[in-house]
């Protein structure tokens, strides 16, 4: 039963959270408002941050996306509206985009899910115990350090001095055998698909970069992982279970809902690398061609397909993640 | 009847006592450990496999370097090419100003993440929901793609007009340090969106109990926050600081784009190749015009090198402290 004097309108909820800021309102003086004021207070740099560093350049992004931009030296820039021209011109006439987005793309997902098959089997494995455990942690959570920011981009260009990574083309060059060539070159012979292969091959060739790129999501499974009581493992060994069920129905279940904020970080982390084909072809129109409008058409269409794909991921794991709870 | 002490059996006995299992297991196990020993010792390699050999072939003298038979250790040591190095990338000066700018930019980034964080974390205001979304929307959006119009915006920066009618002009921001500084400052700065996920997802995990216990003995809001949150952060504060520190050592978007009055490292790594280039056409002499491809090589390399060494070195220190804060986000989910 409503007790007299408390209003309930549609409108109410609204009205109660303006209330919070007018002082003359009627729950302005309660304990929940004076929190409520101290935390947007306590949030307001972010907010002001966000709509001055955020927000309007990005609405200022989507016009630049649409018009025609020429630099007026001295007093800024000059726009001119043509419309979805700009992002014609990125789709459909311009010479690498398309071909490096669908490259880009192709490399993200391969590597998305080598990292966190990887990443979840090596937190598996140092898990367990044994000597050295901690210089390992201490030495797989090194590429974080030392991997970011400008270094992956020049360490491409210095392929002497990465071995592993550079050693097919090295071998190849200086005549000797290449396991992974010599084994494609086999299932070509034999007359087995290579398309399947490829993918796997692909990957095989770019395991320098998987593992430099999967330091924190080791770490994340690993405390994940850690969270797990020992005693459920044991109940399972006396019930009779053997490891490989072990894994299937504790482990694996346990450590799902990690696995979606390590793929979104993964995710992120593929598109914001600074060595991207995407992101050097932008850089290549906004600063050697100066096409300022068919850049920011391009970084538009790249972020989207980049949105697209953790929306879709996040879809994707959480209904995984649902249908093993049940 | 007074018990016999159990003689200490052999292996094989207890192996056979125990039907065979004994040695199955032995062996199972063993093998679990070789296999594991590969393969981290081989992931192991293959991540310090780089430095060593960046160090190893930076003190190479030329004879060296292009000799086939030296393949890692040198025959001639020589440090002519730190030398160069540090002529070509304004030594002293642009590690410093990496060293200060970093610094300074990290307590910018995690004072203001901190705050912002435990609002998230603990109030409830009008518009949280709307904010958490601007958050994973902050996490989500390249920086790339507000390259443009945030230099742009910089390059006549106007609050509103109001520089406008004080100077008659609006600000050129363009070479400062203030533009990157109020970004940091309002959680704008380089992967800023991650160091807030971390912050609020551990000042979700602290007991709603504290802060009643120290309300119910009369803390404000602020108080609670300075006395009773930040010193139990304090950790999870400095892994912070430290992850900050290390992204903005190396990054290379955000300096070119809003340093470019200072000499940072990475904006001088990233313009060494030219550098070399021009320098050895400088000095060219006679015979030897032009520098090979493996001397850029070696002189990248070698930048590399001294880019990655005081973080090796931060890194041996503080190591607990970077895996920690991540242990933290990953236990509470």
């Amino acid at each position: 039963m409503k007790s007299t004097g408390y209003r309930e309108h549609w409108y109410s909820g609204i009205t109660d959270a303006v209330g919070v800021f007018v002082p003359w309102s009627r729950n302005y003086k309660t304990i929940a408002s004076r929190r409520a004021r101290t935390g947007f207070l306590f949030m307001l740099p972010f907010l002001i941050g966000f709509i001055a560093f955020l927000m309007k350049p990005l609405v200022q992004s989507v016009v630049m996306s649409m018009s025609e931009i020429s630099l007026v030296p001295g007093s800024g820039y000059d726009m001119k509206n043509v419309g979805i021209a700009n992002f014609n011109y990125a789709l459909r006439v311009d010479a690498g985009f398309s071909g490096s987005l669908v490259r880009s793309v192709t490399k993200m997902i391969t590597n998305t899910l080598a990292i966190m098959v990887l990443s979840f089997v090596l937190a598996v494995i140092i898990n367990g115990e044994f000597r050295g455990r901690l210089l390992v942690r201490a030495i797989l959570f090194l590429p974080v350090i030392l991997y970011s920011g400008i270094l992956p981009d020049i360490e491409n260009t210095t392929s002497t001095y990465k071995m592993m990574a550079g050693v097919a083309e090295e071998v190849t060059q200086s005549g000797g055998v290449n396991l992974s060539q010599g084994l494609q070159d086999l299932l070509a012979v034999s007359g087995m698909g290579a398309g399947v292969f490829d993918f796997l091959f692909r990957l095989i060739d770019s395991i320098y970069e998987i593992v430099m790129s999967s330091g924190i999501q080791i770490v994340v499974f690993l405390s994940g992982l850690q969270t797990i009581p020992q005693s459920m493992y044991e109940a399972a060994s006396i019930e009779g279970c053997s490891a490989w069920e072990c894994f299937w129905k504790i482990t694996f279940p346990m450590i799902c809902p990690l696995m979606l904020v390590n793929c979104i970080y993964t995710i992120v982390d593929c598109f914001m690398r600074n060595d991207n084909e995407v992101m050097q072809w932008i850089g290549q129109v906004m600063y050697s061609q100066g096409k300022l409008g068919p850049a920011a058409a391009m970084s538009w269409l790249y972020f989207a397909v980049a949105a697209a794909f953790i929306g879709i991921s996040t879809l994707i794991i959480r209904k995984g993640v649902g249908m093993i709870h049940d | 009847m007074i018990k016999q002490p159990q003689k200490h059996l052999s292996f094989a006995e207890r192996n056979r006592r125990s039907g065979g299992y004994l040695l199955k297991r032995r062996a199972g196990e063993t093998a679990v450990s070789l296999v594991r020993a590969v393969l981290l010792l081989g992931l192991c390699f293959m991540i310090i496999q780089p430095l060593i050999t960046r160090f190893l072939k930076s003190v190479m003298s030329s004879e060296d370097l292009y000799d086939n038979t030296v393949i890692l250790l040198p025959r001639n040591l020589t440090l002519d090419n730190y030398r160069l190095v540090f002529e070509l990338t304004d030594m002293p000066v642009s590690l410093l100003n990496t060293a200060w700018i970093c610094a300074m930019i990290s307590l910018c980034q995690v004072f203001c993440a901190t705050l912002v964080a435990y609002a998230f974390a603990r109030f409830t205001f009008p518009l949280k929901k709307l904010c958490l979304g601007f958050v994973v929307l902050l996490i989500i959006i390249p920086p790339q793609t507000l390259q443009v119009p945030l230099y742009l915006n910089f390059m006549n920066y106007d609050l509103f007009g109001i520089f406008k009618t004080i100077l008659g002009h609006p600000l050129q921001l363009h070479g400062s340090i203030i533009p990157y500084t109020l970004m940091s400052l309002t959680c704008m700065g380089i992967k800023n969106g991650v160091l807030l996920f971390i912050l609020m997802e551990y000042f979700k995990g602290v007991p709603v109990s504290l802060e009643e216990a120290a309300y119910v003995d009369g803390c404000s809001n602020v108080r609670t926050f300075v006395r009773i949150m930040l010193p139990d952060a304090f950790p999870i504060i400095a892994s912070c600081f430290l992850f900050s520190f290390v992204w903005q050592w190396t990054d290379e978007f955000y300096t070119t784009n809003f340093l470019s009055g200072y000499t940072t490292y990475s904006s001088a790594m990233s313009g060494l190749r030219g550098r070399i280039l021009g320098y050895y056409a400088e000095t060219a002499t006679g015979a030897a015009s032009g520098v090979s491809g493996v001397k850029i090589q070696q002189l990248t390399a070698i930048s590399v090198l001294v880019c990655c060494v005081p973080l090796l070195v931060l890194y041996c220190f503080t190591q607990k402290t970077f895996v920690q804060s991540i242990v933290m986000t990953g236990s509470k989910e």
